[in-house]
């Protein structure tokens, strides 16, 4: 088992609190089918050269899945040759991220990769087209009437209300209709985000509907797979979360990776 | 955020995106810092493919950095220059810009940088 990051700095009354979801994606992420994947896409052997994949955690929250990335990317990625980076909507989650990041790799040096930064931002929106080679994203996932807009003001500020913090977690658990309006967004900008050897793994609660969710993703064209690799909290045969890993494979006749 | 971030970063604005003006975005007013980072030449020769080196130039040059060659050293050429190597490292893996702004090109609009987090957060009429 791999270290857990420590959060204990993190303001749990504005930013989200790791849970059962955000300790998936690390189980998942550190499993041996994951670990295989990720390195034999992006750790160089003595046969091909793998230039650093960009790591990019989107509503990193907490921090603790990045830094757990960064911390243990020799284990997780077969190399220390990466480079990571978060995005979120919300100002007190970055300068979160950004000390569970730097705390993680103090602790695990001689095993991490590169922290770049953490950016405010809404999703994908200030990254460059094809520059992500592993996308990962615990989405604001619960159905609910009512999705909270990006407060653009609040952030700014370093005294909050209990409104405002009420607000800015509500933004990293509400998703709207299926709880599904803000992963819908990121699930159609992922063709232009990822590049030709970028993957996803995104985090799936199930009143989501993961099955159609997979075959929209699917239906993007042949070279596209979506596959369940995570999955806890098995409730009468439902699995109540799980990980999908997204990415492409080059088809028959198809020279494009 | 490092300086190094640049390279992965473009304007928000939807319409901006095709624009080849958006990227990279270009710091103004910019306050920088310098971490203590042990120097990896091995992370430095396989990242020159993972850059693009253009955009580097730009950032490097409009942050008062020694400007940069017109093609990226190979990697052959890099492992045998230590000058090279240690100016990269700097550039790549130390600089963190602290304070400032990054302008888009094309739209114009400006990204402000605080306390080494950009917002990229748009006001709604560019949303």
């Amino acid at each position: 088992m791999l270290p857990t990051p420590d959060t204990s700095h993190v303001p749990y009354a504005r930013v989200y609190e790791p849970a059962e979801d955000s300790f998936l994606l690390l189980d998942t992420l550190s499993a041996a089918s994951e670990t295989g994947f990720l390195a034999s896409r992006f750790s160089s052997s003595r046969t091909k050269v793998a230039p650093p994949p960009l790591v990019l955690e989107v509503g990193p929250g907490s921090g603790v899945v990045l830094a757990f990335l960064t911390a243990h990317a020799a284990t997780i990625f077969g190399t220390r040759d990466i480079l990571t980076l978060g995005v979120d909507v919300n100002r007190f989650a970055c300068v979160a991220t950004r000390l569970t990041v730097s705390k993680a790799v103090e602790e695990s040096a001689s095993t991490a990769g590169s922290f770049l930064g953490a950016v405010q931002g809404d999703l994908v929106g200030p990254v460059r087209s094809g520059a992500v080679d592993v996308l990962v994203f615990n989405p604001p996932y619960v159905p609910t009437d009512e999705l909270p807009v990006p407060p653009a003001g609040i952030a700014e500020k370093s005294k909050t209300t209990f409104e405002e913090d009420s607000h800015l977690l509500a933004l990293s658990y509400a998703g709207g209709r299926d709880g599904m309006e803000t992963t819908d967004r990121l699930i159609a900008a992922l063709p232009d985000t990822l590049s030709e050897r970028g993957c996803a793994y995104l985090l799936l609660c199930a009143g989501n509907r993961p099955e159609e969710v997979k075959q929209r993703i699917r239906d993007f064209g042949p070279q596209w797979r979506a596959e369940t690799v995570g999955t806890s909290g098995k409730t009468a045969g439902w699995e109540k979360l799980q990980i999908v890993r997204i990415w492409r494979e080059p088809v028959e006749g198809d020279t494009a990776v | 955020m490092k300086v190094l971030t640049l390279n992965f970063l473009s304007c928000a604005v939807k319409t901006c995106k095709s624009s080849s003006d958006s990227f990279p975005l270009h710091p103004k007013e910019a306050e920088l810092a310098k971490d203590d980072v042990e120097i990896n030449p091995q992370l430095l020769v396989n990242v020159l493919p993972r850059i693009d080196w253009a955009a580097l130039r730009t950032t490097s040059t409009e942050l008062g950095f020694p400007t940069l060659p017109d093609q990226p050293p190979t990697a052959e050429e890099l492992e045998a220059d230590e000058k090279m190597l240690q100016e990269l490292h700097t550039l790549l893996m130390e600089m963190q810009i602290v304070e400032g702004k990054l302008v888009c090109g094309h739209c114009g609009h400006e990204y402000a940088i605080r306390e080494g987090i950009a917002n990229f957060l748009l006001p709604s009429h560019l949303v």
